[in-house]
């Protein structure tokens, strides 16, 4: 007989070589170092594939810690877990009902706030949940401090900080995660802040399903989904908690009661939906705001939610440099002059490489001729060796090769200043009317 | 009090979300991204065609199209 977690794991097609492997999800908005943490964790230790029925594309990998086995399972970068696309789904069905015995959600230490909505929403689903505030480098560079301690003392879970991309943190994450998975970790996951409105209409239905859910998942959080008439859920749920808990007539009729009361109060159904949303934006912005810093309807001045921003000069310094490059008089100028440079100094600059790399290489096609010539080798070798493959090959390597070997450093070089995202912003107008974006002015330009 | 959008905006200004007019994926990025009744936008820099401009957003640097700021109410 299969137990409920090896059907999960088998639907999930999560790979465990040793029944004492704990499973771990990987969660976090896009761009945080989700993958930087996942590859610095497994190595080489990995598969690839795509989640079962979708086209989104999926990584595990194998991590030893103290001799045990951790799989992790990294998920697709999501902002929310709401399930409004096809990423969000996944993660949030794999962290209902993927057997996992912890979830990481990784943070971006730069814009925690924001960061803060996902790992809230994670903290509705499960209560074994370790932070992982990354990029801590990059946070130190822009002046913003943050207070892990308050931190997880406002979020109740675990929190570690890491700069993942130097290796940093990693080793303090293990340790958590291992002594979550022990059982060595209470945790008491702050809840949502929901308005008074949506708890009056919320409470009879939740506990209508704490009665029948027996503790197998969080009531409110059920209750309010069956209120906003979530239906990705219903196939997930009726599969691990059998048919009966959304069939049933009592729950329709409390949920209908519950819309009722809403729509007395001029919630619809679509409100709902937005006020729930809010509720948890705000509850994020509580938390930054009470671990320090003075965040409060703050906007892009360059401090952040949730931390202590030194002198903001960092920011101030980005947004003077803006103000020049993406000016109407200056911006378009130097983008231009920019690009009239890099492309003239790869022309030029390639010229003597190439010459250099030519002689040489025909040089040793003439050596290699004397060769062919001196062992008698029959013509349709010779053609087919030396004047098919190496001169072929000769012509394009003294040719492509110091071009490149200049552009893409010089690229690169543009990219680690954030010049790029300034180009994709000058051009998107124009981009647009070719029906393109912006970002694609940069695909055009290494083209 | 007439509605005015994100648009109406000019550098260095700022207002609050009244509410969002957009809809589907764009309206979800927006929320994901902080953009609910309430927050505080402030109108940073324009490009150099008018569009996109870049909006502070909870700490963060964001630029939008003008055909998604309209769809932002503020007052």
């Amino acid at each position: 007989m299969v137990t409920a977690d090896q059907a999960a794991n088998k639907e999930f097609m999560v790979v465990k070589t040793n029944t004492t492997d704990q499973i771990i999800a990987l969660a976090g908005n896009p761009n945080v170092g989700k993958s930087t943490v996942f590859n610095a964790l497994t190595g080489m230790n990995q598969h690839t594939g795509n989640w079962p029925g979708k086209t989104v594309g999926s990584a595990q990998g194998t991590h030893h810690h103290h001799g045990s086995g951790y799989i992790f399972v990294d998920l697709p970068g999501t902002y929310s877990i709401m399930a409004h696309s096809a990423e969000e789904e996944i993660a949030r069905d794999f962290i209902l009902f993927g057997g996992a015995d912890a979830t990481v959600v990784v943070c971006d230490a730069t814009c925690l706030e924001r960061n803060l909505n996902l790992v809230l929403q994670v903290m509705e689903l499960t209560a074994n949940v370790v932070v992982c505030v990354n990029l801590l480098d990059e946070a130190e560079k822009k002046g913003i401090l943050i207070d892990l301690e308050a931190l997880e003392r406002e979020l109740g879970v675990p929190v570690v900080g890491a700069s993942a991309r130097s290796g940093k943190g990693l080793a303090e994450l293990m340790e958590k995660v291992e002594a979550l998975c022990a059982g060595a970790i209470p945790t008491n996951p702050r809840g949502v802040r929901y308005n008074s409105a949506i708890e009056r209409a919320v409470s009879s239905l939740a506990l209508l399903l704490e009665q029948r859910l027996e503790g197998r998942m969080n009531s409110h959080w059920l209750a309010l989904r069956v209120l906003e008439q979530d239906t990705t859920l219903a196939a997930g749920i009726k599969k691990r908690l059998g048919p009966g808990l959304l069939d049933d007539e009592a729950l329709w009729e409390a949920a209908d009661a519950a819309l009722a009361s809403l729509e007395a109060e001029g919630i619809s159904r679509e409100k709902l939906g937005d006020m729930v949303v809010s509720c948890i934006v705000f509850s994020a912005e509580e938390i930054a705001l009470s671990v320090g810093g003075d965040a409060a309807g703050c906007a892009g001045c360059g401090r952040c939610g949730g931390a202590v921003v030194r002198a903001g000069g960092a920011a101030d310094r980005d947004r003077r440099l803006d103000k020049v490059l993406t000016s109407r008089r200056t911006g378009i100028p130097i983008m231009l002059a920019l690009l009239c440079g890099i492309l003239w100094l790869t022309i030029t600059g390639a010229n003597y490489p190439s010459r250099l790399l030519s002689d040489g290489l025909f040089w040793v096609q003439d050596r290699l001729t004397g060769f062919f010539c001196w062992a008698g080798s029959p013509d349709w070798l010779y053609g087919a060796l030396v004047l098919g493959v190496y001169r072929v090959l000769a012509w394009v390597v003294a040719v492509m090769l110091p071009p490149m070997a200049i552009f893409f450093p010089l690229f690169t070089l543009l990219e680690d200043f954030g010049y790029l995202p300034r180009v994709a912003f000058n051009l998107d107008h124009q981009f647009k009317k070719a029906k393109a974006c912006g970002k694609q002015a940069l695909t055009m330009w290494i083209g | 009090m007439k509605a005015n959008n994100l648009t109406s905006l000019r550098e260095g200004e700022s207002a609050r979300v009244a509410s969002l007019l957009n809809t589907g994926r764009i309206k979800r990025r927006l929320q994901d991204l902080g953009l609910v009744e309430g927050t505080r936008v402030q109108c940073i820099q324009k490009s150099p065609f008018g569009d996109p401009v870049a909006y502070g957003i909870r700490g963060a640097v964001i630029a939008l199209r003008t055909e998604d700021a309209q769809g932002v109410l503020v007052r």
